[in-house]
């Protein structure tokens, strides 16, 4: 069959996986832009520079303090998380009762300082950060080569959009959030605190990013750039899967970075364009997005 | 033309004195004086856009601006945000119910987190309304519009919130739902709650009241027991307009 595509099936199966990867990263950060969309109804511009900073943030726990790769999975989103709980308390809460615009304006302006303060620290030719020795090397599995850090990052990114989705959907505090996405002020009128939620959804959306970014420093050189590069792709993700729905973002993530991988196998000319073509159809066709909801 | 002196036969539990609310600019209510009574149930009577739901607004402090005094078992409410007011033991029942679409009609009985002690228990609210348990796991906005009714109603009755606000829970009923609400209404009345029921229905209103307060123009214009109600029919008529 590969004979008759005129494909080698390593070249297809290796792109598949590098589309798994990418999609594990586009799920993981619309994810997140979802949940924080879908509360405080900003678009979350930050979300890229967040995803950087987490990855710089392990780099900087391995370099100067030797904490190696485990310790920065956990602390480094819990870090990144916190610096987000002081930007939604000092900057974002003030622009909760203006249009949804200002918000991105503000998120666009602390992206383009975050990363600058980073570039002028530390240049734009990429920071190395080693393969944690436990996911050096990898599995021939016949077909492919399969390196053992991939396929961690692709089960971790399950494992985590999984149980975002179960506390979301599953959970009490699940169905507050779900509740005071609809209808803030009714929530607040049964006495939850609806401030200190929006808080605390804000800090787990950025700590997704952040831990997203420790995911990918092993694999991409933890760079200033490396998120403005890709946040442009998850915006249009979470376009496609349609805007504050939690399953649409995880399904279209992982779908579209499988989409893109077959793309670089059949037409590489198209991958760098095909989500945007994507994007483009489905807007036509289905204006809020293929599991939003219409209001 | 002054307020009437505001009466109540036992001991007030909701006191509101010179209430007034704004949507904006617009100013809505004019000094707002009534008594809730212990156990009480009371209406806010008058036309379309008199200030009824939004004097509930401002009691529940849902309303962004509003001045003067809500009194609690003698704790004033006016400054608090609407959360430590559902914690002091107030509870809506909003007119257009929101029930949220995006939880189950399990999830939506459970979202309201307990305040105070005795509450009913989820079992109790079930015997008031039967439809409810065999539409657990449904959506909430599948229901029809009066199980959704009994839905907003059941979910605060959990709470142990004391005194309730129902806005309108008649509105757009059959008439056999209304009479089970109307039989809700007596049968937490019997229980101890307190409840502020803002109606249109007249004879819903008459069959459940103990007191009705006559609004308009964002103020209380009138008191009348229920008792007396039928020797002041032409007089509710011109207030009403009916």
């Amino acid at each position: 069959m590969f004979e008759l595509l005129g494909i080698a099936p390593q070249a297809l199966f290796g792109q598949l996986l590098l589309g798994l990867i990418n999609g594990s990263f586009y799920a993981m950060l619309s994810l997140g832009l979802a949940v924080i969309f879908g509360l405080l109804n900003i678009i979350n511009f930050a979300h890229g520079a967040q995803y950087m900073a987490g990855a710089f943030v392990a780099w900087m726990l391995l370099t100067y303090l030797g904490i190696p790769y485990w310790g920065a999975l956990v602390l480094s989103p819990l870090l990144v998380g916190a610096a987000g709980i002081v930007i939604e308390r000092l900057m974002i809460a003030r622009l909760y009762h203006l249009d949804h615009l200002y918000g991105l304006l503000l998120t666009f302006g602390l992206a383009l300082i975050i990363q600058g303060l980073f570039r002028n620290s530390y240049g734009i030719s990429g920071l190395p950060y080693t393969i944690p020795t436990e996911f050096q090397g990898g599995q021939n599995l016949g077909f492919m080569f399969l390196p053992n850090y991939r396929a961690w990052v692709v089960v971790a990114s399950v494992i985590v959009c999984f149980g975002t989705w179960f506390m979301i959907e599953k959970t009490r505090l699940g169905a507050y959030l779900r509740a005071a996405t609809e209808n803030p002020t009714m929530v607040g009128a049964f006495g939850i605190n609806v401030p200190r939620l929006i808080t605390l959804t804000y800090g787990f959306g950025v700590a997704l990013a952040a831990f997203a970014g420790v995911l990918a420093a092993p694999i991409y050189s933890v760079n200033p750039n490396m998120g403005a590069d890709l946040i442009i792709v998850v915006f249009a993700v979470v376009v496609i899967g349609g805007m504050g729905s939690i399953l649409g973002a995880i399904l279209t993530g992982f779908g579209l970075g499988l989409i893109e991988g077959l793309t670089k196998v059949f037409y590489p000319e198209g991958s760098a364009v095909v989500i945007f073509v994507i994007m483009a159809i489905v807007l036509m066709v289905k204006p809020a997005g293929l599991f939003g909801r219409t209001a | 033309m002054t307020d009437p002196a505001p009466i109540a036969s036992v001991q007030p539990l909701l006191t509101v004195r010179d209430l007034n609310g704004w949507y904006g600019e617009s100013h809505v209510l004019h000094g707002m004086n009534f008594d809730v009574g212990e156990g009480e149930v009371i209406t806010l009577l008058g036309r379309n856009g008199a200030g009824k739901t939004t004097t509930l607004k401002a009691i529940m402090g849902i309303l962004a601006r509003r001045r003067g005094s809500v009194s609690l078992a003698g704790r004033e409410l006016i400054g608090q945000p609407s959360r430590a007011i559902a914690k002091a033991g107030i509870a809506l029942c909003p007119e257009e119910r929101a029930i949220f679409s995006s939880l189950s009609v399990e999830e939506n009985l459970m979202l309201p987190p307990r305040v105070k002690p005795g509450g009913l228990t989820v079992e109790q609210v079930f015997e008031l309304f039967p439809n409810l348990k065999e539409r657990l796991s449904s959506q909430g906005t599948r229901l029809s519009g009066g199980e959704q009714q009994m839905l907003a109603i059941g979910r605060i009755l959990r709470t142990g919130a004391k005194l309730l606000l129902l806005d309108e829970p008649t509105e757009g009923l059959a008439p056999v739902i209304v009479q089970q609400i109307g039989r809700t209404i007596a049968r937490l009345k019997q229980e101890g709650f307190t409840i502020v029921l803002v109606e249109q229905n007249l004879r819903f209103a008459a069959s459940v009241a103990d007191r009705h307060y006559i609004v308009q123009q964002g103020r209380v214009i009138d008191t009348i027991p229920n008792a007396e109600l039928d020797a002041n029919t032409e007089k509710l008529h011109a207030y009403l307009g009916v």
